[in-house]
């Protein structure tokens, strides 16, 4: 237990801070509104009787009540943030700024399309961008993320083969997968079996052209990898997959490596959803807004969904209905006309890199991870041999006879100052970290980022395991007891009960 | 190229401690036939100035809410924004990190997701909320698969007065998973009782308050027919500002909310991105999708923060997650707080009352005009006038006058050809008495 | 009370007359950590050999618990919704999961004895 030396309870900048629900104020508000014109009340029988219970606050209070907060958060603004298949690159303000643009934050998705001509036009834009990229010919835009990119891509694949008369039955999914891959194709209906992978952390070819057959509708795999991997057998798999009469789904949650290298069209990928929130730079915001556009070949484009932007004469036109498309799409996945205001931060970041600097962004993010792998490779246990792309996986071996876990040396490297790389996934490998540096680092981050875990797995050699048990010491919180959040779950904050009147 | 740190001479130095020649060397795992030798055709890097420039030429060929009168709602409307909302989310404590994995260095962000969820919690007057969805539509369609996790059925009904976005994308989620969906048709009337579709096999009905139409009503009698048959009530707020008047839906006896949370704190961005509510009974929090912050202790026994339950999650029970949302909407679940925060009881419920206010104004007006009549016997901010001609038309007519006036029934309800001449109108705080003027000027123009 | 067998799934069963108690054993309660919700069958409801009956949830992982032989659950152990703690606990006593009336009694043949399901965990490490 820490001796806590203050009155408050702060150290110095690390400032303490209440709910809002314990500064409140009946009748406080921090928003001066319009007069209430006379007027009938036309609510009926349904008009509120009760108060909500909401807390009262001055527009001083509540500013510096969200940044005391914010100081508690680690951010990719304040330093590295290697978390592995998240690619928390740099940010761009300019990507902030064109989002706030008057003319795109205040338009309505219902306007007249002859009021939106410029909106339509950015979002047909992006789109060519992201075709190009891809080497693909169609890109259904709206889903909201990554893992609603991957719904979306095996719906589309769903309605594809119904329309060919049997939708089948089973999803294979890569062993090393995302979590998400699993959960989607359950989602859209389907029995999901697992492919399993090489000894060197490859989709097992031989194994995927067993099982591969008149039953499976789509082979979801992820290139490169979940271990960092790129598939070298990607072309044969597709092959097998296309000649078996099923679809290859692309988890492309890791084209960061690629963007500008390799286009997945030319890999015979049927449908990869794009993490603009990853690879095209917008910002994370502590989980979300993300977008997940998704390509698609030629023959899925058919069966996207709505709604999408097709070019009519000089303008745009948005399609919203089956009728209006001249085509099969299989429904709609999302309200209106998807992230738009992620299209415009995506589309900044695109325009700024260029064909030229995306190139170079996907090389920097393949030569940062393996410097970094050939730093630490003689002191972690790498899991695979040789280069990796993106990001590099190490495994739990060197602290066999330590003591110390894989949690606990991520705990460590909080008080050292950066944020720990994913740890446990993919869970193929034992007790993993999974470092992607990205691009936007600098050498002298990459180098004291080594430095600093080299030190770590000197401590945990020599054993010192009540320091990494302790981790992190330096942090506003210490290790949180989620055995008790989640045993009496504590989901929102009740006023405390009265206290009984002092006798 | 202004977002890359490493220096030619890095990388040659790097390459060299990797012990390869040139950065091609590491791609080797790629066929080589599919390893572009020189750069995709697309522009080249740009500077800030160009980038400016070429996005602010796509702004200028738009009409935005605040250049002129302006009565859009339907589900995305157009309110004032305090300016420290904007400042603050875009602090880089809270803009720039990830999902809060690590606990001891992420309070900040947990912190905001547990009095977000109070908030959402005590305005639904419900008992729990989770940390946010995508948007309103497809917390709905979430809410219809969860309902028949809850009551192991897979029937869903559809109120007549149910955005259509909403329908559909709640029917297209169900489509592959075998779940039968009863859509009522377009509730124009107001007089739709669902309580007599509710069979043996009903997992759920699902309505709106107030409804696409802009009607505000008491479900607490169909609440009782859905549980009295062991079917669980949906109710979907598109109009979040609306709860600040109107009864919650936890009063009228909801089992589950889901709700468009755009309205407080985040911009119209022409759809996208917003933030889907989620509240929900607590005896079904176990299968509640998305991701939960709650409260703990750390080791030094001080409050704090973790995302928890997250067995309930795709990272962790793979397909049988109870969804597989993964990346949700952060940020604009922060706006959406910092508002209301903002607001407080006092702003929220005097925020609520301006907006009827407006429209009820506005409705007075417009339902006066000659030719035009309102439908709606009751509504919060957004109500549908029956136009004597096709309301797209007329809505044409009037952009071209710079006047945005309303959702035509023909983009909401296209196959529906007997709703052709509807228009849906919405006022908020930001509607002006010169706006309501030019609109009701203009609307007389158009329609002599 | 019988010496308990154990299926390969981890389940331990304790048989008295024609009920057989069900749990989850102590090397699987090791595995999984802090337990902290357990997820039980309805009394009354019928379970085939091997169908799953139960789901365990530790903090970072979720597992299913199988019916180790065919029957009827009779009676489930309500103390597990406010104290799953006794599973970690008290894995072959307080933290019984369900009592099931055994079908086929032959069923339990192919189950392990305690030293075959030693030997069995042993292979797993």
């Amino acid at each position: 237990m820490t001796v806590s030396f203050t009155t408050t309870g702060n150290r110095g900048l690390d400032l303490e801070e209440k709910l809002i629900f314990e500064q409140d104020k009946a009748g406080r508000t921090a928003v001066d509104l319009p007069d209430v014109p006379a007027h009938d009340n036309r609510l009926g029988v349904a008009k509120r009787k009760k108060a909500m219970g909401l807390p009262g606050l001055s527009e001083p209070q509540v500013v510096r009540h969200y940044v005391r907060m914010s100081r508690n958060n680690y951010a990719i603004d304040a330093g590295i943030y290697p978390l592995g298949s998240c690619t928390m690159k740099h940010n761009p303000r300019l990507n902030e700024k064109m989002a706030r643009t008057p003319g795109l934050a205040d338009l309505h998705p219902l306007q007249p399309q002859s009021s939106v001509q410029g909106a339509l036009a950015l979002m047909d834009e992006l789109a060519h961008w992201l075709m190009t990229l891809t080497g693909m010919p169609a890109v259904a835009l709206s889903p909201a993320a990554g893992a609603h990119g991957e719904l979306t891509g095996l719906m589309t694949i769903r309605a594809a083969l119904e329309a060919r008369g049997d939708a089948r039955k089973v999803v294979l999914v890569a062993e090393s997968a995302h979590g998400t891959n699993p959960a989607s194709a359950h989602m859209c209906g389907y029995e999901v079996e697992s492919v399993p992978g090489t000894e060197g952390g490859r989709v097992d070819l031989a194994a995927l052209k067993k099982r591969l057959g008149p039953d499976v509708a789509a082979f979801m795999i992820t290139n490169p990898n979940t271990c960092g991997l790129f598939e070298d057998d990607i072309v044969a798999i597709s092959a097998a997959v296309h000649d078996a009469g099923g679809f290859v789904y692309c988890d492309g949650a890791n084209f960061n490596a690629i963007v500008g290298r390799v286009r997945p069209g030319d890999l015979g990928v049927d449908a990869m959803h794009l993490n603009l929130h990853k690879t095209f730079s917008t910002p994370h915001g502590g989980g979300g807004p993300g977008a997940g556009p998704v390509v698609l070949s030629k023959a899925l484009a058919a069966f996207a969904p709505l709604p999408f932007v097709v070019k009519d004469g000089d303008g745009f036109r948005l399609v919203e209905t089956e009728e209006q498309s001249g085509a099969q799409p299989y429904g709609r996945m999302k309200g209106f006309n998807g992230q738009f205001g992620v299209f415009v931060r995506a589309l900044s970041y695109m325009m700024s890199m260029g064909s030229d600097g995306l190139r170079q962004a996907s090389a920097d993010a393949v030569l940062n991870a393996n410097y970094l792998r050939e730093r630490l490779q003689n002191a972690l246990s790498l899991s695979y041999p040789g280069p990796c792309m993106h990001e590099v996986l190490f495994d739990d071996r060197f602290l066999a006879e330590t003591g110390v876990t894989t949690l606990d040396f991520a705990k460590a490297m909080i008080d050292e100052g950066v944020h720990p790389m994913t740890m446990y996934f993919p869970l193929i490998v034992h007790g993993a970290f999974l470092i992607e540096p990205t691009e936007t680092e600098s050498r002298a981050s990459l180098d004291q980022l080594a430095d600093l875990m080299l030190g770590l797995v000197a401590k945990a050699k020599a054993k010192e395991v009540e320091f990494f048990k302790a981790s992190p010491t330096l942090t506003p919180r210490r290790r949180l007891d989620e055995t008790r959040a989640a045993r009496s779950p504590v989901l929102r904050w009740s006023p405390p009960a009265p206290k009984l009147a002092a006798e | 190229m202004r977002y890359l740190p490493l220096t030619d001479e890095d990388r040659r130095a790097m390459l060299a401690t990797i012990g390869v020649g040139r950065v091609e060397d590491l791609y080797r795992g790629v066929p080589s036939a599919a390893l572009l030798d020189k750069p995709v055709d697309l522009p080249a890097h740009a500077g800030e100035i160009e980038v400016e420039r070429r996005i602010r030429r796509f702004a200028a060929r738009n009409l935005g809410a605040s250049s002129a009168p302006f009565f859009l709602g339907a589900g995305n409307y157009f309110h004032h924004v305090p300016a420290s909302v904007d400042h603050l989310i875009q602090r880089s404590e809270y803009l720039t990190s990830y999902t809060p994995y690590q606990p001891e260095i992420s309070q900040g962000t947990l912190q905001a997701l547990f009095e977000f969820q109070t908030q959402v919690a005590l305005i639904t007057g419900m008992e729990i909320a989770n940390a946010s969805m995508y948007d309103g539509a497809t917390a709905c369609a979430e809410a219809a698969l969860m309902a028949c996790r809850v009551a192991r059925r897979d029937r869903i009904v559809l109120s007549g007065g149910l955005h259509p976005h909403y329908r559909d994308v709640t029917e297209t989620s169900a489509r592959f998973m075998n779940i039968e969906i009863a859509a009522l048709p377009a509730d124009v009337s107001g007089n739709e009782d669902a309580s007599a579709t509710i069979d043996a096999d009903t997992s759920c009905v699902i309505v709106q308050n107030p409804d696409v139409f802009g009607r505000v009503r008491d479900y607490s009698a169909l609440a009782d027919a859905c549980h009295a048959k062991g079917a669980l009530l949906v109710v979907v707020v598109n109009e979040i500002v609306s709860l600040g008047a109107l009864m919650s839906p936890g009063d009228m006896g909801a089992d589950i909310v889901a709700a468009e949370g755009q309205s407080l704190g985040n911009p119209m961005s022409f759809g996208g991105p917003h933030v889907g509510l989620f509240a929900v009974r607590e005896k079904f929090l176990r299968q509640m999708p998305g991701r939960l912050c709650g409260e703990t202790i750390d080791a030094d026994g001080k409050r704090g923060w973790v995302l928890t339950l997250s067995t309930r999650e795709q990272h962790i029970r793979r397909e049988k997650a109870t969804s597989n949302i993964c990346t949700n909407s952060g940020l604009c679940a922060l706006a959406f707080t910092i508002h209301l925060t903002l607001l407080g009881e006092a702003g929220f419920t005097r925020l609520a009352e301006v907006n009827h206010a407006k429209a009820s104004v506005l409705a007075k007006k417009l339902g006066s005009l000659k030719g035009v009549e309102l439908l709606n016997d009751t509504f919060f901010n957004e109500f549908t006038l029956r136009l004597p001609k096709n309301a797209t038309e007329v809505v044409d007519a009037l952009a071209k006058r710079d006047i945005l006036a309303g959702v035509p029934g023909g983009r909401l309800f296209p196959k529906d050809k007997g709703l052709a001449n509807l228009l849906l109108v919405a006022a908020t705080e930001m509607t002006t008495d010169e706006d309501m003027d030019r609109l009701a000027d203009g609307l007389t123009e158009v329609l002599k | 009370m019988a010496a308990l067998k154990y299926t390969d799934q981890h389940e331990w069963v304790a048989v008295e007359g024609d009920v057989a108690t069900v749990g989850i054993t102590d090397y699987a309660q090791g595995q999984l950590g802090d337990v902290v919700f357990v997820e039980l069958p309805d009394e009354g409801k019928s379970f085939a050999m091997g169908d799953q009956a139960a789901v365990v949830e530790s903090v970072k992982a979720a597992a299913e618990v199988y019916a180790p032989i065919s029957g009827k659950i009779v009676e489930i152990n309500e103390a597990l919704n406010d104290k799953p703690e006794l599973v970690n606990e008290d894995s072959t006593g307080d933290g019984w999961f369900f009592k099931i009336e055994i079908d086929d009694e032959s069923e339990l043949d192919s189950l392990m004895d305690a030293k075959e399901y030693k030997e069995f965990v042993k292979g797993l490490e």
